[in-house]
């Protein structure tokens, strides 16, 4: 085994899911499956190789500081889920831990 | 058991810019909620960030200014976190690829000697939106600050005491200020620390267990706190515990720390390479580029009000601690002011009124031109300077001309001798008794006279022309 | 009117001739649609009303002979937004979602007049290789409709295939425009990275997503890249390169082009049918004139896990915007913001993007980094630098599209390796940035067999020529499938 049922729930932690027993015994059996088949990299000698981050062409693109008026907050309304006086309305932080 | 103790800083100043970091929104304070927002901002699907060239340069240009070597070659990386202010639920930092290294500021500790401390890095970021929880159960979401660009500075734990902290607080806000990249306010947040610190027993080769407080908002606060958290932290020791890996809060009612929530283990962010935002090489030339474009620092300014304005030492480093203050004083001597009467204002009766109004130099009615005015008429005996106070009244708080309102007020001093002398040979032949007490030597009657003449010249009279008249008359008797 | 004996041309020449006005083909078209879609079910939302009053205002500014594409209908995959029209990357988290702007792409289309005429299907947010992991509707194949039709652009090589459009944009992560085009039996190109602005592209793998056409021929192919090409200011990865006029060098010669074929796209791990087919068209290749080698890309191998973490960690970053706060699905009844998160992300999202979400944040996590994501960036390098060496001596690569042609639906869904395996052939054009073609190249048990070309970078002008002098020298894009009695 190469990821247990508590290393899923860990992950799933971070991504913000949720999963039942059976879909967690599911979850695990199939990323154990794909995470076997993506240590096979493990043979590949890659000492000294760069990593490839992005294969644009393109570099040093910058926008120059000019500001452009917003988006119209009404449009930028329209498919939020709740809304009050102009701000996005979101029930309560109860954990901080995740405050910046 | 003696302690000696370790303080990082990490300082996030946000940048004065016209637009967002990836995104052309404009960067404006104190407008409605989520209207200098644009669908960028907003994490909207399918947008991508667009890198303010003048963010970056900023960046270069605050980097260079602490001593940082600029790393040429850099990208950005996402940072992944959960939060409603975080749109994207990633902020775009440089995680791997800071572009300032390596740094130092100077600071001057409290017997006179000169510290360096070193600034591990310095990297360009953008900030969150705002969340505001309310007692109904719910949090508000504006999300106008939402991608401001930001500097983060990381110091190097070199910082001892929570007055070294506090001072290099205060170096780092002047050298940033002189830079022009920030307003570096901190009651406005557009500059805030984490601090973290620890004790250990001197001697001992390992740091001790680090706590931290995160968004001080004060440089005092930062001082109280770590002062706090260092006695508190030593007597845990003394008592025999141990030091948790805890996030404090300052609080500023009690002045003491109190426990947020312990650190189990590293928060796990995720970096990796922002893919949407090719890399970025920095040439030699584009860092020379920026180094000139860089403003004359506090160092520079010192040095040319001493040589050239013949200001003192200390006066030239109270004028230079800030950039309104240094700019209002060279704007002052611009309009033909004397400097050293000019800093001689502006540390005492301007300083006085600001501390008193609890008022910033932009936020007075006081201008260079004014004050450059008043102190032409001080110089040129226009007025005296007993008058010269009333003036200042006028002029510090009110949009006036001195030079008018002097006039129009008929405060203007009266040196001209064919109009005081009649006065002063009216006053003598009055007083006859103090003519006589003057040639028996008795100098307090001259005392008498003057107050006399200036009395019938409601105070508007030249002392000193009104001396030399006066002595003139009373040999002629 | 009938799009099985037209193309993009004819239709132009058509609406030039005044034969119909572009209301009527459009009018023309939704008939089709409406016929057909019965069969594939490609298309997941119609626009009839903005169709329509588009293509009349294209018959009323008139239609000139240098605006080849005027009036012609176009339809849009799903995951590309379109301003006021319901975009929802066949995701219940989006299923509401109406974008406020519109993707480069989509305006670009406008700019040359085509009209869109709807959104189609894939799979979620483009995750997949059937169409299978739609949250709303299963596609299917227009050749056989037990079968798959491939993904994720399943919606549009199925409606182009099913003759209801000429042309369709799909987006290709990691073969999600060839795979589909190949099960149809139509062309699809994937563009070198940066070639095609991003912007307004539901992001998937940034590093790896572009947009390209699906068309039944080439030149129709090149045509519809002529006008999605070129630098935008909103995507910083777009290549700010003149763009050729694709469709310049389409003149059958190919005489002295140098062609490689990789020894590891022909092995037994692609079936037999599939490598005949492949076999026969070297053997047109030659005959054109070109000289067709065996070449090798060692590390291709390892493709297919470098893919999976690389798009995985991408993509589990660009789906955390997916919250329930801003726009988007939230679940009924939460209680606090945890509630939020995690119920509107556990019900709004499928399994298979869960999965993805789940590889990619554990690749990223602080522990696994290195041996992970680190790792896996750095094989693509390796993978890179295979293609570099091969294109120093070559013109092109020639390859299968698939290893096999199109499997039955529900076959593979639950198996995620197998589903990942299919790809290939596919993924590393994707991890190297290439553009890669796919068009028809013969029939399997009445089901299309794909052949890719893959060209360097920004090369496309060579892949087009290749792909049409084939095309001129063989009579697989003349086939058409039998849409239950309708053609």
């Amino acid at each position: 085994m190469a990821i247990t049922a508590e290393e899923v729930k860990h992950v799933a932690k971070l991504a913000k899911l949720e999963f039942t027993d059976d879909e967690l015994q599911m979850f695990a059996g199939q990323m154990d499956d794909i995470i076997k088949m993506v240590q096979q990299l493990g043979e590949v000698d890659t000492t000294d190789v760069p990593v490839t981050s992005t294969v644009a062409e393109a570099r040093n693109v910058l926008r120059d500081d000019v500001a452009e008026k917003g988006t119209d907050r009404e449009t930028l309304m329209k498919n939020v889920p709740q809304s009050d006086r102009g701000f996005v309305k979101v029930p309560a932080i109860i954990d901080e831990s995740e405050a910046q | 058991m003696n302690f000696e103790t370790t303080i990082g800083l990490e300082v996030h100043v946000e940048m004065k810019t016209k637009s967002k970091a990836f995104s052309p929104a404009p960067v404006q304070y104190g407008q409605e909620p989520n209207t200098n927002t644009n669908v960028i901002d907003w994490g909207y699907p399918g947008v991508l960030p667009e890198v303010n060239k003048g963010a970056l340069e900023y960046g270069m240009r605050a980097a260079l200014a602490l001593n940082c070597q600029i790393r040429q070659d850099i990208h950005f990386d996402r940072k992944n976190y959960f939060y409603p202010d975080n749109p994207k639920a990633y902020q775009i930092t440089q995680a791997q690829t800071p572009i300032g290294h390596d740094g130092w500021l100077e600071i001057e500790l409290e017997d006179g000697t000169v510290k360096k401390i070193g600034i591990e890095e310095m990297h360009v970021e953008e900030d969150a939106g705002k969340n505001t929880h309310d007692p109904d159960g719910y949090s508000y979401v504006d999300l106008n600050r939402q991608g401001t660009p930001l500097i983060e500075i990381v110091s190097k734990p070199d910082i001892a005491s929570a007055d070294e902290a506090y001072a290099y607080l205060k170096k780092l806000r002047q050298v940033i200020q002189f830079t022009g990249v920030s307003d570096v306010k901190m009651e406005e947040g557009s500059m805030r620390a984490d601090v973290n610190i620890s004790v250990r027993p001197i001697g001992s080769d390992q740091y001790g267990t680090k706590t931290e407080m995160k968004n001080l908002n004060s440089f005092e606060h930062v001082r109280s706190g770590l002062k706090y958290e260092e006695q508190r932290q030593e007597n845990v020791i003394r008592a025999g515990g141990n030091i948790q890996q805890e996030t404090r809060r300052f609080d500023v009612n009690t002045g003491e720390t109190v426990l947020m929530r312990v650190k189990e283990g590293k928060s796990d962010y995720r970096y990796f390479p922002e893919p949407d935002l090719p890399p970025i090489h920095i040439s030699d030339d584009w860092i020379k580029k920026v180094k000139e474009s860089i403003p004359e620092m506090p160092e520079e300014r010192r040095k040319r009000y001493v040589n050239d304005w013949g200001v003192t030492e200390y006066d030239a480093d109270v004028l230079t601690q800030t950039m309104e203050m240094s700019d209002f004083f060279e704007a002052t001597v611009a309009q033909g002011a004397d400097p050293k009467l000019a800093a001689n204002w502006l540390m005492g009766d301007v300083s006085a009124y600001m501390n008193d109004k609890k008022l910033e130099l932009a936020e007075i009615a006081l201008t260079p031109e004014h004050l450059a005015g008043m102190i032409a008429l001080i110089k040129d005996e226009t007025i005296s300077s007993k008058i010269a106070k009333k003036v200042f009244k006028q002029i510090v708080a009110n949009d006036t001309d001195p030079k008018a309102w002097v006039e129009e007020k008929g405060m203007v001093q009266l040196s001209d001798p064919a109009v005081l002398q009649p006065i002063i040979d009216e006053v003598l032949d009055n007083n006859a008794k103090s003519i006589e007490d003057f040639k028996n030597g008795k100098d307090r009657a001259v005392g008498f006279l003057v107050g006399n003449i200036m009395k019938q010249t409601r105070g508007k009279a030249n002392p000193k022309v009104v001396n030399q008249l006066l002595m003139a008359s009373l040999k002629e008797r | 009117m009938d799009y099985f004996k037209n193309d993009l041309s004819s239709i132009h020449a058509g609406l030039l001739n005044k034969d119909f006005s572009s209301k009527e083909l459009t009018e023309e078209t939704f008939k089709l649609i409406k016929a057909r879609d019965k069969k594939v079910a490609a298309f997941l939302t119609l626009d009839e009303e903005n169709a329509l009053a588009a293509a009349q205002k294209a018959d009323q500014k008139g239609i000139s002979a240098e605006n080849t594409l005027a009036g012609i209908p176009v339809g849009i995959k799903d995951n590309i937004v379109t301003k006021g029209l319901k975009t929802t990357a066949a995701s219940k988290i989006l299923g509401n979602f109406e974008p406020i702007y519109n993707a480069t792409v989509v305006d670009k289309l406008a700019a040359a007049g085509m009209i869109n005429v709807g959104k189609l299907n894939l799979d979620e947010f483009a995750m997949g290789g059937s169409t299978e992991n739609s949250a709303f509707q299963k596609t299917k194949n227009a050749w056989d409709q037990t079968k798959v039709p491939g993904g994720s652009s399943g919606g549009s090589a199925a409606a182009v295939a099913s003759g209801q459009l000429l042309a369709a944009l799909g987006t290709d992560t990691g073969g999600s425009i060839r795979q589909p085009a190949a099960f149809n039996g139509i062309v699809g190109v994937k563009p070198t990275y940066g070639r095609v602005s991003r912007y307004g592209v539901i992001a998937f793998g940034s590093s790896l997503d572009q947009v390209g056409p699906l068309t039944r021929t080439v030149k129709d192919n090149a045509l519809v890249l002529n006008a999605i090409s070129g630098h935008d200011k909103h995507d910083f990865t777009s290549s700010e390169r003149e763009v050729p006029d694709f469709t310049a060098k389409l003149d059958g010669d190919i005489k002295g082009m140098r062609i490689g074929v990789p020894k590891e796209f022909m092995d037994e791990g692609v079936a037999s049918d599939v490598r005949e087919a492949i076999q026969q068209a070297i053997a047109t290749f030659e005959k054109l004139g070109a000289t067709v080698d065996e070449v090798s890309l060692p590390y291709s191998k390892y493709g297919v896990p470098v893919y999976y973490i690389i798009a995985s960690s991408e993509a589990s970053s660009n789906l955390q915007r997916y919250d329930g706060i801003r726009y988007g699905f939230r679940a009924d009844d939460v209680k606090n913001l945890e509630d939020v998160y995690v119920r509107s992300r556990s019900e709004g999202f499928g399994d298979e993007v869960k999965r993805r979400i789940m590889l990619g944040t554990f690749s990223l996590s602080a522990g696994t980094y290195d041996a992970y994501f680190k790792k896996a960036a750095q094989v693509r390098t390796l993978i890179c630098r295979d293609f570099d060496n091969v294109f120093s001596d070559y013109d092109l690569i020639l390859a299968p599209t698939t290893t096999s042609t199109a499997f039955g639906i529900g076959e593979e869904i639950n198996d995620p390796i197998q589903m990942y395996m299919n790809d290939i052939l596919t993924i590393p054009v994707n991890l190297a940035g290439l553009p890669g073609m796919s068009l028809p190249a013969g029939f399997s048990k009445g089901l299309p067999i794909g052949m890719q070309l893959i060209a360097p970078q920004f090369a496309e002008e060579t892949m087009y020529r290749a792909g049409y002098a084939f095309e001129q020298a063989t009579d697989f894009h003349k086939e058409v499938p039998t849409i239950g009695g309708e053609n």
